[in-house]
Parts: structure tokens; C-alpha cells; sequence
């Protein structure tokens, strides 16, 4: 007898709910003469406020937006942002040039080994210290596969926001082989804390070795299998062709770097202009875009994925012979067996470890492409322990800012393959 | 085909033609417990192990998340993997409130359980100042076998829990203590 | 290819008495501007038939409390993608008035650069359309990154600072 009557309250309730929810519809659509915001999209009916919270599904990370919209259309998008900002650059103040390499792993976490090699190349600079040609091409190496890491998580989510979880699952175990070799490599999955500043801390084993050739036979097919997903499907073609696309001169205005430039027109990459850790020996293409939309920017990410393990190969080919690590004593923990044998091994061993390097002061900028454009470092040192400053230029953080203009005019699903298109990741834009 | 595939026990009880005789919490506990439904609160690094996770590898669904729901009202355990800054907290709280008892909470990676490495001023010491936690997975990122015995801890935990426990005292107590009603 | 003397060469030229400590540390041109000048100065670079420096890479900006009538910096990286170059713009301020006039004018992507450097050191820019905070809570009222706040949450409770040695 109860759950009768509670049936019919929550009947009547929902009816209720249905008839006041009519009745606004009513009013939304009763003719109101056809108003213009200050940008001149006209809108007709009452602006909905729609929250795109920051708890996201599927991962992009979180920040907010929240949209006016007309209907279906976006009128404008306000974004608030900050909620990871885990104050990364107060935190560099405090640790030793070796320690902050941490907190680069966690900055973009999807391709971490480029964030740690860029900031060991900015201390390397500032502290002058040449570092041979073997750690140069296994850094080249090591950056390339997280190229290929954050590219494979970038369009693998692109494809599940338009629903299709397939090429994501099929795609993901190639990341999963990745971080297999980065196990080799430092013995850490994801934040790896990759190199020493003046090297690499151990050679390539022959186990690594086998793997990246492994994974260079077996990537090639499932990448070609993940094309043949999306590249032509006309449902996909449908949902991202002409969708966010932004101009050249407006990208180049907002700062742009990376794929989402690239496939705006503009071929700037911080490889080939500013050739850092041996990047002049090799060749490689970079593949430019047109218009700018979501459609160019997934094409480019793919044909940087082809582009990387063209550069992989090469590395490994002719991978040089010697050390891998540099003549530096004193910034680069000397082998064990000189430490208990010979005196100023000791000391330099206690001095570094101790975090008393002999840093000059002076300041540096130092850019590495990453997975989504030019990661700098600003570091000014004075002499001590610790950075006086040192200031992370991210590319997330940058071009974010041009979302709302990307999306103007859209509808809330084409809004949504946009913010994953651009590869947004909450820890660079916040940190 | 079948003989690999490991099947959960049913529990003690009295069987016949047609009938079987046990206790609710028993059955109730055992259904909870191989239908967890997650809500992955996925902030940051732990976000994208945890997407490993679910991935085929180290497949989430065969214990039974199939659905991860993003819909705290149709959620049954709530896994925050990453940092959670100061700026976060209010929202965190928000979702934990929305989700129906029995829920679960599960801090995944260092950040969430204790504030990690990173001591600052933004930063929230551990998820466990605004909300009641359940079981600690540290690590920084855990390792997916580290989530996934998370996970079976929860699922002990469901198993093995009276079905009057979101209603005794000692429960409510603990809510009140973080001002939660 | 554009050397450092030629660019500093032209830049004089131009703006004389207003830049000044031209240095080229890991040979990137750095120089200090005037206030006054400094948007005159960056859409003279950016306008400029040969320079050609239509990218802004970064702002940011640097406190030290011990010089007395400079404590703040204020940073812009720019760069020229046409000719490869890059030079660093370095603004001097003091305590008492730190304010610096805004580029959003000249470069879009100025509007977070310059939220994000208000938020954490608490320098104004004037004719910003909306300068709040970014990465903070909008109720913090202070600027962390400055010098004599220090790291760690003062409210916490549990992390003695003795056991860590603080």
C-alpha cells in the first residue's frame, strides 16, 4: 500500500517537474526579438549557464569552464583554471638543481623523459658542461618515445570523446610497451626521474635495446590499424573536419607552439630551430596543417608519431660509441668503485650529494620541443644551493587562453573535441 | 573453455530442490562486492596509471567495474587518483556528498593519501581533512597491481560489512566529525 | 642572420636614454627598458621591417627584496621566428609602485601571462580587462611566490617543523 502511494507521489512529481519544465520551455520560445552580444553573435532565446565542471570524464584533467549558451550554441566560455596548481615554482626555490627534476616528471606527466631531459639540459647550460654524443642520441631516443607516449593518449582520447573506445584500447597497449622501456631505462613507469645532470645514469642495456627494436617492428601496423580507424571514417571526418579551427596570425598571437600551431600553418619547431642534444644529425619531416582545426591537429599529432620513429631508427643506427656520461666530476655522482679508493671522488661524491654544487650565477632560458610545443625553462642561479628562480614556460598554460575563441559559435559536442584536440593536461597548465 | 575462469564461491548456507537458505548480508555482501561501480576522480599523474588500469592489460572490469560511472549518483566507490589542491577540496566534497551509502572511498597515490611531495601552501595535506577514506594506496604513481589490490581490499571490505553499518552511531559519529550530515 | 650588436644597435637608435645594461648572457640578448617606454618599445620591435619579433614567449617576473627601488623585475622573452632570435626585456620596479603597462594590445597571449604574474607576485598591469587571480583561490590575499612567505601551509597542523628540520 505504500510503495502505491509513493508511486503516484513520485508520478505526480514527475509530471510536475515535466509541466514547470514546459512551461520554461514555453517561455524560451516565445518570440523575443533577436539580440546581439557585444561580439555580434546573435542569440534569440534566454542564455543557458552550463557548467563544464571541473571533474571531467575521461581524464583530460581539471579545469573549468562555463559556457553561455544559446540552445546548443556557444555563445561565450569563461574558464577558471588552477585547480592543481601545486606551486611548482616555490617548491624549486627550496631543492637542489638534481631534485627539481621530480617535479618536471610532473608537469606533463604523459611524456615526462622530454620534461626531465629539458630542465638537465638548462642546468647543463648554466653550468657549461659538454655532454658526449652517445647520452645525446639516447636522450634523443628517449624524448622521441614520449612524443610518441603523449600523442598516442592525446588522439587515442580525441577518438573516445566521439565515442569510439576502440582505436583508445588498441592504441593504449603501445603505451604500455613504452613504459616497459622506460622501466629499462630508469625503472619507473610513468614519472621516470630520467637522467643525471651530465648524462644519462646507465647505458641502454641490450634488454632495452631489444625492446625499442621490437617496439619499432610492432608500432608501425598498429598505428597504420589506427588510422584506418579514423583518418577516412566518415563519422569521425563529420564530427572534427572545419570544427575549432583558428588562423595562423591569431594562433601566432596567443603564443601557439607545437602540434596546435603546426597545424595552423606554421612550421616552428624548437628541434629544428633551436637544435638541441644532437637533433641537427637527423632527418625528419615536420608536418604542417592548414586550417587549424581539430581535423589538422589529430593528422599532425599522427604524422609526428610516424616522424619520431623515423628519428628513433635513425639514432639507433648509428648509435656512437663511449661514455654515457660526461667528464664532470663535480656535478655527476662519480662511479662507486673511485669513490672508495681515491680522495676527490669522495669529496664530490659528499659535495653533490649534499646538494653543494658550484653553480655560476647568472640566468638561462632554455626551450625543448614537447609533446605539445616549446617547454622553457627560465632559470636564474646566485651561486647557491637552490635556483633563486626558476620559472616553467608551459604551452598548456599559453594556449589554453584560446579556447573560448575556438569554440564561439559551436555546439557543446564539437566544444568537447576541442578541448581534447588540444591536448590540454592539467599539471603543465596549473603547475 | 570454462575451467580457468575463476568463479566467486557462494556463501554458507542451507541448500535444497530449488531453495537456498543464507543470510542477507552474506548474499547482499557478495553482490556488492563483484558490482563495484567506480567514480574515477582523476586529478593528475595517478589519473593516467589509472587509465592504464583500466585499459586491457591490467583490465578493471573483470572485478567487476565495468561501468565506470562518472555520475556520482550511480557510483559505488569513489577512487581519487591525484592531487587534490585547496582549490579542489569544495568540489570533492560536493561529489562525495552526492553519492548514495553504501559508498566507498579510495585514495589512490601519494598526493591523495597525505599531500605527497608537495608540502605547499595549495595544496590539501590528504584527502582524508575533508572526507572519510577507506584504504590508502601510496605510491607516486601507484603501479596498476597496486590499484588493483586496492580495489580488492574494497572489495573485502564490502563483503564482510553488516548491512547496518551506514546506520550505527559510531558511523555517523565519524560523518559528523568532518561535517558531514 | 641577426647578430646581437646589430639588434642592440637598432634598439638604441631608437629608444637611447630609455634601455640600458645590454648583456648577452648564453648568448641570448637581455636589456633593461624603461617603464614609460615599454610598450612603445615591444610594437617598434614587433612593427619593425627587419627584426620582425611578433612572438611573445613568456612573462614573468622576479622579486628581490634586498635591493632597495628595484625589487620587482618584470621579464618578457621574445622572439623573432622569421630570424631565429630571441631576446629577454628585463622592466626594473619598485615597491611602492609596481605597476607596468599591459601588451594585450600587441600580443593576445598576453592576458593569462599577465594574470598568472599578478597572482603569484602581485604586480599590476594597467589596462588589463580582467586582472584577477589565476592559479590561486580568488579569497588568498597574498601573492605567494614573494619572498617572505614561505612554502609550507601555515595552518597545518600535523607536520612539526622540528622533526623536519625547518
Amino acid at each position: 500500500m505504500t510503495e502505491r502511494i509513493a508511486f503516484t507521489q513520485s508520478l505526480f512529481r514527475s509530471f510536475t517537474l515535466y509541466y514547470m519544465v514546459s512551461e520554461e520551455l514555453d517561455i524560451a520560445n516565445k518570440n523575443v526579438p533577436a539580440k546581439k552580444d557585444d561580439t555580434g553573435v546573435q542569440y534569440v532565446n534566454e542564455l543557458t549557464t552550463l557548467n563544464l565542471g571541473p571533474t571531467h570524464p575521461a581524464t583530460h584533467g581539471i579545469f573549468q569552464n562555463i559556457l553561455q549558451m544559446d540552445g546548443e550554441k556557444i555563445v561565450s566560455s569563461e574558464q577558471t583554471i588552477g585547480y592543481i596548481h601545486r606551486a611548482f615554482e616555490k617548491i624549486a626555490e627550496r631543492r637542489p638543481f638534481y631534485q627539481i627534476t621530480t617535479l618536471t616528471d610532473r608537469m606533463n606527466y604523459c611524456s615526462s623523459p622530454i620534461n626531465n631531459m629539458g630542465w638537465h639540459m638548462t642546468v647543463e647550460k648554466l653550468l657549461g658542461v659538454e655532454i658526449p654524443k652517445r647520452a645525446q642520441y639516447i636522450r634523443v631516443i628517449m624524448m622521441e618515445l614520449a612524443r610518441v607516449a603523449d600523442h598516442i593518449i592525446c588522439n587515442g582520447i580525441l577518438g573516445v570523446d566521439t565515442g569510439a573506445f576502440t582505436g583508445f584500447l588498441y592504441i593504449y597497449q603501445e603505451r604500455e610497451f613504452i613504459y616497459e622501456i622506460y622501466e629499462e631505462m630508469c625503472g619507473a613507469r610513468l614519472t621516470t626521474n630520467m637522467g643525471r645532470i651530465g648524462g644519462m645514469e646507465r647505458d641502454l642495456s641490450p634488454t632495452a635495446i631489444r625492446k625499442i627494436k621490437e617496439f619499432l617492428a610492432r608500432f608501425p601496423k598498429i598505428l597504420r590499424e589506427f588510422e584506418n580507424l579514423f583518418n577516412r571514417n566518415r563519422i569521425f571526418m563529420d564530427r572534427v573536419v572545419n570544427v575549432g579551427g583558428i588562423s595562423a596570425e591569431r594562433a601566432l598571437s596567443y603564443g601557439f607552439t607545437g602540434p596546435n600551431l603546426r597545424a595552423a600553418g606554421v612550421d616552428y619547431d624548437v628541434r629544428v630551430m633551436n637544435p638541441y642534444s644532437s637533433y641537427q644529425d637527423f632527418e625528419f619531416d615536420i608536418p604542417v596543417g592548414q586550417s587549424g582545426d581539430t581535423y589538422d591537429r589529430f593528422m599532425v599529432r599522427n604524422e609526428e608519431m610516424w616522424q619520431s620513429m623515423r628519428i628513433i631508427q635513425q639514432a639507433l643506427d648509428n648509435l656512437p660509441e663511449g661514455p654515457h656520461y660526461a667528464d664532470a666530476p663535480q656535478y655527476y655522482l662519480p662511479p662507486k668503485q673511485e669513490v672508495y679508493k681515491n680522495m676527490e671522488a669522495l669529496i664530490y661524491h659528499f659535495k653533490i650529494v649534499m646538494g653543494e654544487i658550484d653553480a655560476p650565477v647568472g640566468e638561462v632560458y632554455h626551450a625543448v620541443e614537447g609533446g605539445n610545443g616549446e617547454l622553457g625553462f627560465y632559470l636564474i642561479s646566485d651561486g647557491g644551493r637552490t635556483p633563486y628562480r626558476l620559472h616553467f614556460r608551459r604551452p598548456c598554460f599559453i594556449y589554453y587562453q584560446a579556447y573560448p575563441e575556438m569554440c564561439k559559435g559551436l555546439t557543446l559536442s564539437d566544444a568537447i573535441v576541442i578541448m581534447s584536440s588540444m591536448n590540454v593536461i592539467a599539471g603543465e597548465l596549473d603547475a | 573453455m570454462a575451467s580457468d575462469i575463476k568463479m566467486v564461491e557462494g556463501p554458507e548456507s542451507y541448500n535444497g530442490a530449488g531453495f537456498q537458505a543464507t543470510s542477507f548480508d552474506k548474499l547482499i555482501g557478495l553482490a556488492r562486492a563483484n558490482s563495484l561501480w567506480p567514480l574515477p576522480f582523476a586529478t593528475s599523474c595517478c589519473g593516467i596509471e589509472f587509465m592504464s588500469t583500466m585499459s586491457s592489460t591490467y583490465d578493471l572490469a573483470r572485478f567487476g567495474s565495468e561501468r565506470p560511472s562518472f555520475s556520482p549518483r550511480q557510483a559505488d566507490m569513489l577512487l581519487v587518483a591525484g592531487t587534490i589542491a585547496k582549490k579542489m577540496g569544495p568540489i570533492l566534497k560536493q561529489v562525495y556528498l552526492q553519492m548514495a551509502e553504501p559508498r566507498w572511498v579510495m585514495a589512490i597515490g601519494a598526493c591523495a593519501s597525505s599531500g605527497g611531495i608537495f608540502d605547499t601552501y595549495s595544496v590539501l595535506q590528504g584527502i582524508d581533512r575533508i572526507i572519510p577514506v577507506d584504504v590508502y594506496v601510496p605510491g607516486c604513481p601507484p603501479r596498476p597491481e597496486q590499484i588493483l589490490d586496492g580495489v580488492m581490499q574494497i572489495q573485502e571490505l564490502a563483503k564482510n560489512e553488516s548491512l547496518r553499518r551506514r546506520n550505527t552511531e559510531e558511523y555517523q559519529k565519524l560523518l559528523n566529525s568532518y561535517n558531514i550530515q | 642572420m641577426l647578430t646581437n650588436e646589430e639588434v642592440a644597435q637598432t634598439i638604441i637608435q631608437q629608444f637611447g636614454q630609455s634601455v640600458s645594461d645590454f648583456d648577452d648572457p648564453y648568448d641570448l640578448l637581455t636589456f633593461t627598458a624603461d617603464r614609460d617606454q615599454l610598450f612603445a618599445l615591444i610594437s617598434f620591435l614587433k612593427e619593425h621591417k627587419t627584426l620582425q619579433i611578433g612572438f611573445l614567449t613568456d612573462i614573468t617576473a622576479i622579486h628581490y627584496p634586498d635591493t632597495k627601488g628595484m625589487e620587482f623585475c618584470v621579464v618578457y622573452h621574445l622572439h623573432s621566428l622569421v630570424n631565429n632570435f630571441r631576446l629577454r626585456i628585463k622592466v626594473y620596479l619598485s615597491d611602492e609602485d609596481v605597476h607596468v603597462p599591459t601588451i594585450i594590445p600587441l600580443f593576445a597571449g598576453a592576458n593569462w601571462m599577465e594574470r598568472e604574474t599578478f597572482d603569484l607576485f602581485g604586480v599590476i598591469f594597467d589596462g588589463h580587462p580582467d586582472l584577477r587571480r589565476i592559479l590561486n583561490m580568488e579569497e588568498m590575499d597574498y601573492h605567494p611566490m614573494l619572498k617572505q612567505y614561505p612554502l609550507e601551509d601555515e595552518t597545518r597542523e600535523d607536520k612539526i617543523d622540528a622533526l623536519f628540520g625547518r
